[in-house]
């Protein structure tokens, strides 16, 4: 199913439509004539339902997806995604009902959100949870706004730094930069914790907060949270918890237990609501009592079995339009209802199992930045013994070959040539191992035939794509002649093309 | 170890950016290990002619596909010229770093101070290359 | 065991042994034993067949859209999706797959996304536009933020009164450490002209919505170019549905040009996932935030397509970067570009047209009614201000008995207007739906 598929806009034709639409059937208004549109809506295709249809299927067959193969990309937790919660998020009273109707009129779907905010908030610990973020970054961005509102409430104005472990994603130091904050870097150690010795002399009276993964991103449990919890709480600093890699630690610790003050959730990687090529995703945020004024609204709250929201009294503001991304609150909702805590907990257990087995398996070839026994995720090297010009790269665009995803790779940026493995509870071992397996001759090819690495992947759709010449001369929108321009004696022909002028 | 250019004439700095001082002006650009450590330069941002900045400011952006490195005036000056031709062909920087590839022309606004000679330069970047 | 779980007994035994612990629970020695292993307080787990039970009472305990007749508008909007759309967002392939970060086997995904690009800049008439935001709002607020960026020392930002309410608050929420100054949206009285001579050498941008939150068309030319020449750049929010006919960003010289894409076949699940679009113009394209595709080449020179100019963004600029945004609403930006396609040239204009005509009709309807009055003076697009003899409360009650879910209330946003409703009319609206909404009104 590799053939080549034209962009959309080679299939147009004059006069065709893909959607049976009424007639206005009502008496006609003139339009304003200075107000009109003047391109005769230039450069958008005309075409037949069917023909839309098979150009979205065929496009679809060149993506690799979790219902495909394993997909162990390293802090994106690619679970697998429950068919029932694609039913359930259409439901007509879930898909069909207007976010401004009236709370009596959507009494389903506010009880909904109270339950699914009150569930997150006993798996995590904390006392009360906003729903509304978008994303993950949207959850960072939201804790970091109601740190300053904290500080600033009490008339604590000199904190204008955030301090991020090296091992940070980057959307943290984004984030904190995003609100107005200076970012510090705090060194690793060599066990793969925050250093503690360079928190104590970077952490003080500029303090705001620190925002740590935990399990970070390295794939390790930090040894010294509680320390680290209590050095930046002394200096007057408040801790924010990066929710991505949560699925190691359903049932198992609650990060409100071990002093995070604050916490984001991505309801799209521990609660496998689908991450739909890129979003989107949901990253409800859950916090401690005395920031909880703070909070973005609105939040739904219940009283006498009536479900309303309300945005609290000294609320950061609202984050986006209406309540947060609904369509996922009904996925996650009914991830934890149908799992209970057992359910969870078992997802953890299999999560860190599953990294472990890798772990294990492979350490010997691929040097583990950090070999401990590690939470969901490992984080190896891409160098291996006899086979120096062989990268990460290589390593992973071979594993496409073999029918696996590749990891995340080069990521986190503290450690070289990273190959950072997230398997997830929902692999086989039977999985396991051919993947155990494809790394094993991956690294045998590295000295025996590096060709093969070199120029891997050759069973894609695609060989590997010059993203040089992409990003000097950037293609960003359908353009005929730059279209023909790649394509060279490919190129689409005049009469191949019902409006050869298009 | 891979061989990097480092003319003699010109002066360097260690965040990897050289300098030719002519009377009161020098121009300025990035050095050939700068450019292979960055790989295929895909665009460079130029600040205004007329912009002025002061020793150690960041003063543009060269990227590759995969990072993006400050380039950091070593003097305070102002800026006379650009080199315009970079912003349609960046891989200039890649071929030809210390002709064609230059980046901003400035008028000094004070004398040049702790740069490197092409002998410093070297160890500076002997050592980086060896971590 | 759970049924996502395919881990047998005897592989568990095998793998911590290689593993070298004598248990699961030893992997997580790490944490600290006085907090370790919580017990978790949550209801007991349902089968498939009674959650589905569960869900669809929760789910029958909502009026909907397509057992009521519905009026309102206000930012999501009730429109025809054609099934095609969902089937396509059904298919594995996209809905399971994540960010295009290895191109050679994410094809499908990165070519729907430069299609996505393709059609919002040609329906904006705009340069460029990325890959999406979350929403409208986001969008909006991440366009000032750019201008910020763009006009280096100018710290303030000019909003018309009649751009979306919770658009302006998501503005205020996102530029709130950032030192800037918003005014414009003091008097809901003000026009947009009048509020375009606020714009001065310390200002960013400017921020007008056509149609504007009541659903009034601006001619928004004149002040762009106003704008502009005080050294601003001109940030427009529209909604995409209306650009089957009426003016564009393009047109009219927008240098940043925002819109919720929700209208294009998404459904209104209660608030969300929708879409933000986000489009600028060639100058300003390295400033953009958000992810990009570009097309290009493999090594056997067949066209395809990956991520680009990724240097703009966190994972590479980290605290440097446009933007914190990381996952953009890829699923939903496909259902934009199905549904985009799918309409075309064509359909585009004939729903626009549709929605323009009916809420015409009923304008013109409602007027007729005594006590009712349609204060929205000058063109409109789809949705319109009624003023009412009574609180829209009470109104909305009487509606509800007939099965219609009534217009906005606009005591909260705009009190100025006294008893007012915003209501909206679509293609979902019949003639009929219109007829039984004057009827209702009638009392």
């Amino acid at each position: 199913m590799h053939t080549y598929e034209p962009p959309i806009f080679e299939l147009s034709g004059a006069g065709k439509i893909g959607a049976w639409l009424p007639e206005t059937g009502v008496p006609e208004t003139a339009l304003p004539a200075d107000l009109l549109r003047t391109d005769d809506l230039a450069g958008l295709p005309e075409l037949s339902e069917t023909e839309v249809v098979r150009h979205f299927t065929r496009i679809s067959q060149r993506n690799f997806c979790i219902d495909t193969g394993m997909y162990p990309l390293g802090s994106c937790t690619m679970k697998y995604n429950p068919k029932i919660h694609e039913d359930a998020a259409r439901m007509p009273g879930f898909a069909f009902i207007h976010p401004l109707q009236e709370d009596t009129s959507v009494q389903g779907a506010l009880r909904l959100t109270y339950d699914l905010q009150a569930l997150l908030a006993e798996i995590s610990g904390f006392d009360q949870v906003c729903l509304q973020p978008a994303a993950g970054a949207q959850g960072e961005f939201a804790g970091i706004l109601v740190f300053r509102a904290y500080h600033l409430d009490r008339g604590d104005d000199q904190r204008d730094e955030v301090l991020c472990p090296n091992s940070a994603h980057g959307t943290n130091p984004a984030t904190a930069a995003m609100v107005g904050f200076k970012v510090v870097e705090i060194a690793t150690d060599p066990r793969g914790n925050v250093d503690l010795a360079d928190l104590r002399a970077k952490v003080g009276p500029r303090t705001a907060g620190l925002m740590l993964t935990n399990p970070n991103t390295l794939g390790l449990f930090d040894e010294n949270v509680h320390e680290v919890a209590a050095i930046v709480h002394d200096a007057g600093g408040l801790m924010y918890g990066d929710g991505a890699n949560f699925n190691a630690i359903l049932g198992i610790v609650r990060p409100g237990d071990v002093g995070f003050d604050f916490m984001h959730y991505n309801l799209h990687k521990t609660f496998t609501t689908p991450h739909g090529g890129g979003g989107p995703g949901c990253g409800a945020v859950g916090c401690k009592t005395f920031l909880a004024p703070y909070l973005p609204g609105p939040i739904v709250v219940e009283n006498d079995d009536q479900y309303s929201s309300f945005t609290p009294e000294k609320s950061i503001g609202r984050l986006k339009t209406f309540k947060g991304n609904f369509g996922m609150f009904v996925r996650a909702y009914t991830y934890i209802r149908m799992l209970g805590a057992a359910g969870l907990r078992e997802i953890s257990e299999n999560a860190v199992l599953n990294a472990n087995y890798l772990r294990v398996k492979l350490h010997d070839l691929y040097p583990v930045a950090y070999d401990r026994t590690c939470m969901h995720e490992v984080v190896l090297q891409g160098k291996l013994k006899g086979a120096p010009d062989i990268h990460t790269l290589d390593i992973a665009k071979r594993l496409i070959d073999f029918g696996f995803h590749p990891p995340t790779v080069y990521f986190p940026i503290s450690v070289a040539e990273s190959i950072m493995i997230e398997p997830t509870e929902t692999e086989s071992k039977r999985n396991l191992d051919a993947f155990i397996a494809a790394m094993r001759q991956i690294a045998r090819e590295a000295v025996e035939s590096p060709e093969l690495l070199h120029n891997a992947p050759t069973t894609a759709p695609v060989r590997r794509l010059d993203e040089v010449g992409a990003a000097r001369k950037p293609i960003l929108k359908y353009d005929r002649a730059a279209i023909n321009g790649l394509r060279g004696d490919k190129a689409t022909t005049d009469d191949q093309l019902e409006q050869p002028t298009y | 170890m891979a061989d990097y250019k480092t003319p003699q004439d010109l002066l360097y700095v260690k965040s990897h950016e050289w300098l030719k001082v002519e009377g009161d002006t020098a121009t300025v650009g990035i050095s050939d290990y700068a450019q292979h450590a960055l790989g295929d330069i895909v665009f460079v941002e130029l600040p205004d002619v007329g912009a002025s900045f002061g020793a150690g400011d960041a003063f543009g952006v060269v990227e590759s596909v995969k990072a993006a490195s400050d380039i950091y005036l070593p003097v305070a000056g102002e800026v006379i010229a650009i080199n315009e031709a970079l912003l349609d062909t960046p891989e200039t920087v890649n071929s030809d770093p210390y002709e064609n590839g230059w980046l901003v022309k400035i008028k000094l606004a004070g004398e040049p101070a702790g740069l490197l000679d092409a002998a410093a330069y070297e160890k500076v970047v002997a050592e980086e290359a060896s971590k | 065991m759970s049924h996502y779980i395919s881990i047998t007994e005897r592989d568990r035994t095998e793998m911590l042994k290689a593993i070298g612990v004598e248990s699961v629970d030893r992997l997580f020695d790490v944490v600290p034993a006085e907090v370790r292993f919580p017990t978790l307080n949550l209801p007991a787990p349902l089968s498939e067949a009674e959650m589905a039970r569960e869900l669809r009472r929760l789910s029958a305990a909502n009026a909907d859209v397509l057992t009521n007749s519905c009026f309102l508008g206000a930012g999501a909007y009730n429109h025809f999706i054609p099934a095609a759309v969902d089937s396509i967002l059904r298919r594995s392939e996209f809905y399971t797959a994540y960010t295009p970060y290895q191109p050679e086997i994410a094809q499908g995904t990165l070519q729907s996304i430069f299609e996505y690009q393709s059609l919002m800049a040609a329906l904006l008439q705009m340069d460029a536009a990325n890959a999406s935001h979350y929403d409208g709002a986001t969008a909006l607020a991440e366009g000032a933020i750019m201008a910020l960026t763009a006009t280096r020392n100018r710290r303030k930002i000019v909003v018309a009164p009649s751009v979306h309410p919770q658009y302006r608050a998501v503005l205020r929420a996102y530029t709130q450490g950032l030192g800037v100054t918003i005014v414009g949206d003091e008097d809901p009285n003000t026009s947009v002209e009048e509020i375009a001579a606020l714009v001065d050498d310390k200002t960013a941008c400017f921020i007008a919505q056509s149609p504007d939150f009541l659903g009034t068309l601006h001619d928004l030319k004149p002040v762009a170019d106003k704008v502009h020449a005080a050294g601003a750049l001109f940030i427009m929010a529209t909604n995409p549905i209306a650009l089957g006919l009426f003016q564009t960003p393009g047109q009219v010289g927008a240098d940043i040009a925002v819109a919720e894409g929700q209208p294009l076949g998404i459904p209104l699940s209660y608030g969300g996932p929708y879409l933000g679009i986000f489009s600028c113009t060639e100058k300003l394209l390295r400033k953009m935030p958000g992810r990009l595709v570009g097309a290009t080449t493999d090594l056997n020179g067949e066209l395809g397509y990956v991520l680009t100019l990724q240097t703009r963004e966190q994972h590479i600029r980290r605290e440097k970067a446009t933007s914190n945004i990381c996952t953009n609403q890829g699923l939903m930006a496909l259902a934009a570009t199905v549904y985009t396609s799918l309409l075309g040239k064509t359909g585009l204009r004939k729903v626009a047209e549709i929605c323009y005509q009916r809420a015409h009709y009923a304008a013109a309807e409602i007027s007729k009614l005594a006590g009712f009055e349609v204060v929205t003076n000058g063109p409109f697009f789809h949705e319109f201000v009624v003023r009412c003899p009574r609180p829209v409360t009470e109104i909305a009650m009487a509606l509800e008995f007939a099965s219609i879910i009534g217009g906005y209330d606009l005591a909260q946003d705009y009190p100025h207007l006294g008893h007012a409703m915003l209501v909206c009319v679509t293609e979902m609206n019949t003639k009929e739906d219109i007829d039984r909404l004057v009827a209702a009104l009638k009392g």
